[in-house]
């Protein structure tokens, strides 16, 4: 019989240093077994856990697209063991992968409307799948206007630069990146927080879906900015972080109320989370 | 269906005799208590209890398991690949299980054992565990079993039943697994229709001696957020010291941690029992916790037994009512009194 907690094992392929303050780091990751990736079939917006033989588990969301094939990609914020580890180990290392998990952006309903992304810091990443998931030429002509507000603290502290700065190229997605604060002169793009970003570049929530990704504060502070511009709560769409073990709604520690975050989630809508406790 | 009647002293031969079959575990009277363990060497069953301090569950659901093993040694060609710990899916045989402790395998078996993910390892060693359950004929003061959907004689979850009559027992088969394990017994005569009489008699008289009533009849139409902002959590846990000893006595808590542990150049991946008690439980890699403060974490064990697991899965409460939360909390926490509340509001 399977065993559901067996992480597949694969191999850093390559570790990129994404911020200057070098706490994020992107691990590409390659299957030892060829048929695993195929095992490994995912959807924007699922994450995975990152296993390291001898010191756990992390659940972190996939920021690699299922258009890109050949490996899979997760940004990671060094923040405790496991993170921490995982920073100092080098390409060619072995690790494991277990997933995907969770469910995903609800991409049956976003077809034929414009899309909205609104991400901020470092919970960039399975918005950056989606991203590329979209732009993908099989995929562009299923969605409309595609229109991205995501900011950082600064500067260095983006997620995925050369992508972004080719995405600005891009006729058919308009960036709206933006900075808390900088005081380099020759930052051409936006400052100010995502909620007031927003609320001066979007102008619409007509045939609009949502999809909103990043700290509590931000998020607490873009969503009246939605309600303004008419999102209903069925089209904003969350994805939440919690403390997780198993990863498929078993080991019981990541629930709101009857809903695992693992399982169920991570992806809610703003009209599911209003019915759910408010404990996250 | 089968059923057999057996003097005390044939019972505990027949047993012994079931140990080529089975791993054999009976209640033994440890001090005060009694708890289950492995039938071998000189340990002598007793079947004088009213319930076991502990529930079986880790005899399904073990404290502590080795999920998986690896090696470190990177000159090694598998290194930092898990594999398989070894586990023993071999017969095994509870013998003495009280009804609700049996009907906990089956609110518990829907959270390992779901639609989208089997959990291997439970799911393995349910399928190699036969239930032979053991009728309460005089319930704890503290119990509400019938109050929750089972009863002192009740037969859910269990494979077969045994009924203490005085100066033997009598078994009956309840599902085909316990119908085989009767079989299997050497010894034992047919009963006949006064003993299954008696054995009648003496659930109906546990049943009508049941001294708590809960109710939880509301609890599926109450709005989950009403109940999760409702007044009395505060009180409720004012008393709790987060011990944790409800959810460790608990037959249906069934949350895990997964932890890797290293010895030298080896490392295995364990899962142990967790608590919903514990601030660490729901702790955040950024520090954040959303069940930071104590009342929390009690609202949300009462949330989950009573509100959440009813929601989810439409079947009942996910308590039993064993009652041992109430007999062992050090702060008189009731769960009793707290289904009434929330029954109630």
């Amino acid at each position: 019989m399977k065993n559901p907690y067996l992480p597949y094992p694969v191999r850093i392929d390559k570790i990129i240093t994404e911020t200057e303050d070098k706490n994020l780091r992107t691990f590409k990751l390659v299957f030892l077994n060829p048929r695993d990736e195929e095992r490994f079939s995912y959807i924007p917006g699922q994450f995975a856990e990152l296993s390291v033989a001898g010191k756990g588990e992390i659940p972190i969301g996939i920021a690699s697209s299922p258009t890109e094939k050949g490996f899979v990609t997760f940004t990671v914020n060094k923040v405790g063991l496991v993170t921490t580890h995982l920073h100092n180990m080098k390409e060619g290392d072995i690790m494991g992968l277990r997933g995907p998990l969770g469910n995903w952006y609800p991409w049956d309903d976003m077809q034929g409307k414009n899309v909205v992304i609104i991400g901020g810091g470092f919970a960039f990443t399975t918005l950056r799948s989606s991203i590329v998931y979209m732009l993908h030429p099989d995929n562009r002509p299923k969605f409309k206007d595609i229109q991205v507000v995501y900011g950082a603290r600064g500067p260095g502290m983006l997620l995925y630069k050369e992508e972004l700065t080719e995405w600005e190229k891009r006729d058919d997605i308009q960036m709206h990146i933006t900075v808390d604060a900088t005081d380099d002169p020759d930052w051409k793009y936006n400052v100010g927080f995502v909620p007031t970003i927003t609320e001066q570049k979007i102008t619409s929530a007509d045939d609009a879906m949502a999809l909103v990704c990043g700290p509590p504060i931000m998020i607490r502070f873009t969503q009246p900015v939605l309600e303004k511009l008419g999102f209903p709560p069925e089209r904003i769409i969350l994805s939440l972080e919690m403390r997780m073990k198993c990863g498929i709604g078993i080991c019981g520690r990541c629930n709101i109320g009857d809903q695992y975050v693992c399982k169920d989630g991570p992806v809610f809508s703003l009209a599911q989370l209003k019915q759910m406790p408010p404990e996250y | 269906m089968i059923t057999k009647v057996f003097s005390k002293e044939n019972w505990i031969t027949v047993l012994e005799g079931l140990k080529e079959d089975f791993k054999v575990f009976v209640p033994v009277k440890e001090g005060d208590f009694h708890n289950f363990r492995l039938l071998e060497n000189d340990r002598k069953p007793s079947f004088d209890f009213q319930n076991t301090r502990l529930s079986p569950k880790s005899i399904v659901f073990p404290q502590s398991e080795r999920m998986f093993e690896y090696a470190l040694d990177s000159s090694q060609e598998d290194a930092h690949i898990l594999k398989e710990a070894p586990k023993d899916f071999s017969p095994q045989l509870i013998a003495g299980i009280r009804p609700c402790d049996a009907f906990a395998f089956q609110l518990v078996g829907v959270n390992f054992d779901n639609p989208q993910y089997q959990d291997s390892l439970w799911v393995q060693r349910m399928a190699s565990t036969t239930l032979l359950g053991f009728g309460c004929n005089a319930p704890c003061t503290s119990c509400f079993c019938t109050s929750v959907g089972s009863g002192p004689f009740s037969e859910k979850g269990l494979d077969a039943l045994m009924v203490d009559l005085g100066d033997r027992f009598l078994l009956k088969g309840v599902t085909a697994k316990g119908e085989a394990l009767l079989e299997k017994m050497g010894l034992g005569e047919d009963a006949d229709d006064g003993t299954v009489k008696r054995a009648l008699d003496l659930a109906e008289g546990a049943e009508k001696g049941m001294s708590s009533n809960v109710s939880t009849d509301q609890l599926k139409e109450k709005d989950v957020n009403a109940l999760f902002n409702a007044p009395f959590w505060e009180k409720v846990s004012f008393s709790c010291i987060n011990c944790g000893t409800c959810t460790y006595l608990c037959p249906t808590c069934w949350c895990f941690d997964i932890q890797d542990e290293v010895f030298g150049k080896q490392g295995d991946r364990i899962r142990n029992w967790d608590a919903c008690m514990f601030p660490l439980f729901t702790l955040h890699g950024s520090g954040h916790n959303p069940r930071d403060e104590k009342f929390q974490r009690v609202r949300q064990r009462f949330m989950h037994k009573l509100k959440y697991y009813v929601d989810k899965y439409d079947n009942g409460v996910a308590c039993v009512g064993c009652g041992r939360c109430v007999q062992f909390c050090p702060v008189n926490i009731d769960i009793r009194e707290v289904a009434e509340l929330m029954n109630g509001y």
